[in-house]
């Protein structure tokens, strides 16, 4: 397996890596100015490892689903490169399953008359299975009895599911779902995630943009972070947020004296806050046992009203890296 | 960029990279003979354009619209000439005196507006209306390929073109051969000829008058290729034919008439002279290719190097 492109100092303008073995995306330096000035994605370096389900997330507006037409060849970029599968694009693109800021369609004709239509478009499709690829692609998302339907009179989670059919016509390598619960309910929401498991355990790579962080908490091995243009992260989920300390959170009318065992203690990162009816004090929880903190504060007679490890979420990391709050409860 | 932003940017990579799956290797390279299938998959292209095209009730509707014009012209002549007043003169007046005639005079009528105005909404809707819906961009990620795309809604607006000029002329042909006596033609130079020749002269001039239009579809799909809203390219077209129109009824811009499209569209009445005008013909012809070249490769280079951000 070819490590990824990010070891450090690996020099920016060189040319990715191909064959089966490269990243399922890698992209170099990718930027794009629009006319105008405004910089909707810079100097990009993302890499997407195969198998993975990766998580691309930013506020809306950060740049993601720029990086995406770019990837599919629908935008060209100003400067650097990018390859999906180590492939040249034309070559790369029928192994690839795209849904690209919602579903789009012709509302006159039927779910089934739809897909055949967007598989026509694809050179490499084979004419005489299509009837079997569209009736599996239908009965994938739970749209056979809808098959005959025009799409003018499906419903927006029946659009979705079309849209995500089309993206597993053929034998697919790569997924790539640009906000695919967008106007879901949570019904809906669940079917995607759970399909999305299903594709990911097949061997496909899913890469996956959002702006929710629970839906890439959930789904994802691994994510990237955008922040106006700029890539500010990416990583497993594990080393994402492992690189935040656990903490200590105590809750007591008596912040001063519980700082004061703390300080003793030799815990560091001390903060006090204000919670409904007291404070409450945290702290780097460090390698010391949340038992033993607990008897020295009683020991010292603090009043302890509530005490937790917290783990640091997500959400503590992307607000700390993206500077602002993501739409969480989505 | 910052140290430490680089520092952030090039975060643990992970023990945790899954091993690429099996589907990587597990399939072939390419199909075999791809020049053959490559071929193949154009022509699967275009007969899912032609489909959509020829079932889109819109379409339709003009065609039918296009082939009652002659029907309502048949008509109102047949009356018109039962009173006997006469008055109307030329190809008009001829069509009153033989079946085949009102062919010819139902194209030099509608191809002034009504034709130009039908393949003008076909190739202008064509890369503008995908775009519009969305669908452009699942087209191209198929991968169709925009060089591929652009061809076949280029030829799928040719065959358009082809059929609204074709329907006309059956439609009159089939009136004509109703209402009006059937018999030798006499051209428009006088000499007469016989009704199997006056058939095929109709064919050489539907063939001609879909010349025109298909270069008249170039240059509506040039438009479309410049805009999101297929309106707007439709409109484009008409008005670019609507003014060439009144420009060559400019006897001061005699210089210019040669340039403007239409001008070349009614000189199908070359079939009805003896011997055939082949030096008119040709020349139209010649006009509706570089007209054809000049816009295709316009639409070509548009549309190659769009950002596709619908």
């Amino acid at each position: 397996m070819t490590t990824v492109t990010h070891e450090a100092g690996a020099p920016s303008g060189a040319a990715p890596p191909s064959g089966p073995a490269a990243p399922a995306i890698v992209t170099r330096g990718l930027t794009k100015r629009f006319r105008g000035g405004q910089v909707a994605v810079d100097t990009l370096d993302l890499s997407v490892p195969r198998g993975s389900v990766f998580g691309f997330l930013g506020p809306n507006g950060s740049g993601k689903t720029t990086t995406i037409r770019m990837l599919l060849g629908l935008v060209a970029p100003t400067s650097g490169e990018h390859a999906l599968l180590g492939l040249p694009l034309a070559a790369a693109l029928p192994r690839v399953g795209a849904l690209v800021e919602g579903p789009a369609f012709y509302p006159y004709l039927s779910g089934e008359a739809n897909l055949r239509r967007f598989d026509a478009a694809d050179p490499t499709a084979p004419a005489a299975t299509v009837r079997r690829r569209v009736g599996e692609a239908l009965d994938r998302v739970g749209l056979t009895a809808a098959a005959g339907k025009r799409y003018r009179n499906y419903s927006l989670g029946m659009r979705q599911r079309l849209a995500i059919a089309a993206a597993l016509l053929g034998p697919r390598e790569l997924l790539v779902l640009d906000e695919p619960t967008n106007g879901l309910d949570p019904q809906g929401t669940r079917e995607v995630r759970a399909l999305v498991k299903e594709i990911a355990a097949d061997g496909t790579t899913v890469f996956v943009s959002s702006h929710l962080l629970a839906e890439v908490e959930q789904m994802c091995t691994h994510a990237a972070v955008m922040r106006a243009g700029k890539l500010v992260a990416q990583g497993t989920i594990a080393s994402l947020s492992g690189g935040q300390p656990v903490r200590v959170r105590i809750e007591t009318p008596d912040a001063a004296a519980a700082v004061r065992v703390l300080a003793a203690l030799g815990l560091a990162g001390v903060h006090i806050g204000a919670v409904e009816g007291g404070t409450e004090v945290t702290a780097e929880l460090g390698g010391h046992a949340p038992e033993r903190i607990n008897a020295a504060l009683v020991g010292a007679d603090v009043p302890v009203r509530g005490l937790a490890v917290v783990r640091p979420s997500l959400e503590d990391v992307f607000v700390g890296l993206t500077g602002e709050g993501f739409d969480v409860d989505g | 960029m910052s140290t430490a932003e680089t520092e952030i940017r090039r975060a643990p990579e992970p023990a945790t990279i899954v091993e690429a799956g099996p589907s990587a290797e597990g399939r072939p390279a390419a199909a075999p003979a791809p020049v053959a299938r490559a071929r193949w998959t154009f022509w699967r292209l275009l007969g899912s354009e032609l489909g959509l095209t020829f079932r889109r009730p819109r379409n339709l509707v003009m065609l039918g619209v296009l082939a009652a014009v002659p029907v309502l012209l048949g008509v109102t002549l047949r009356l018109m000439t039962a009173d006997d007043e006469g008055g109307v003169g030329g190809i008009i007046a001829a069509a009153a005196g033989n079946s085949l005639m009102l062919t010819f005079a139902s194209l030099s009528f509608l191809v002034t507006l009504l034709m130009p105005v039908a393949v003008s909404v076909v190739a202008g809707d064509a890369v503008a209306g995908e775009a519009g819906a969305g669908t452009l961009r699942y087209l191209l990620a198929a991968p169709a390929g925009r060089t591929r795309l652009l061809a076949v809604k280029y030829l799928n607006a040719v065959v358009y073109g082809f059929a609204v000029t074709a329907v006309v002329a059956l439609a009159a042909l089939v009136t004509g051969l109703a209402l009006f006596p059937v018999g030798p033609v006499t051209l428009l130079s006088g000499t007469t000829v016989p009704v199997a020749e006056g058939l095929l002269r109709i064919l050489v001039s539907v063939g001609y008058v879909g010349a025109g239009m298909a270069a008249l579809a170039a240059v509506a799909l040039a438009f479309s290729t410049f805009t999101e809203v297929s309106i707007g390219a439709i409109a484009a077209s008409v008005v670019l034919v609507v003014v060439s129109q009144v420009l060559r009824a400019v006897p001061q811009l005699d210089g210019l008439a040669g340039y403007l499209l239409p001008t070349w569209w009614n000189d199908f009445d070359g079939v009805l002279r003896s011997p055939v005008d082949t030096a008119a013909l040709g020349e139209g012809l010649l006009v509706f290719g570089a007209y054809a070249l000049l816009f295709g490769s316009v639409a070509w280079a548009r549309f190659t190097g769009k950002d596709i951000t619908s």
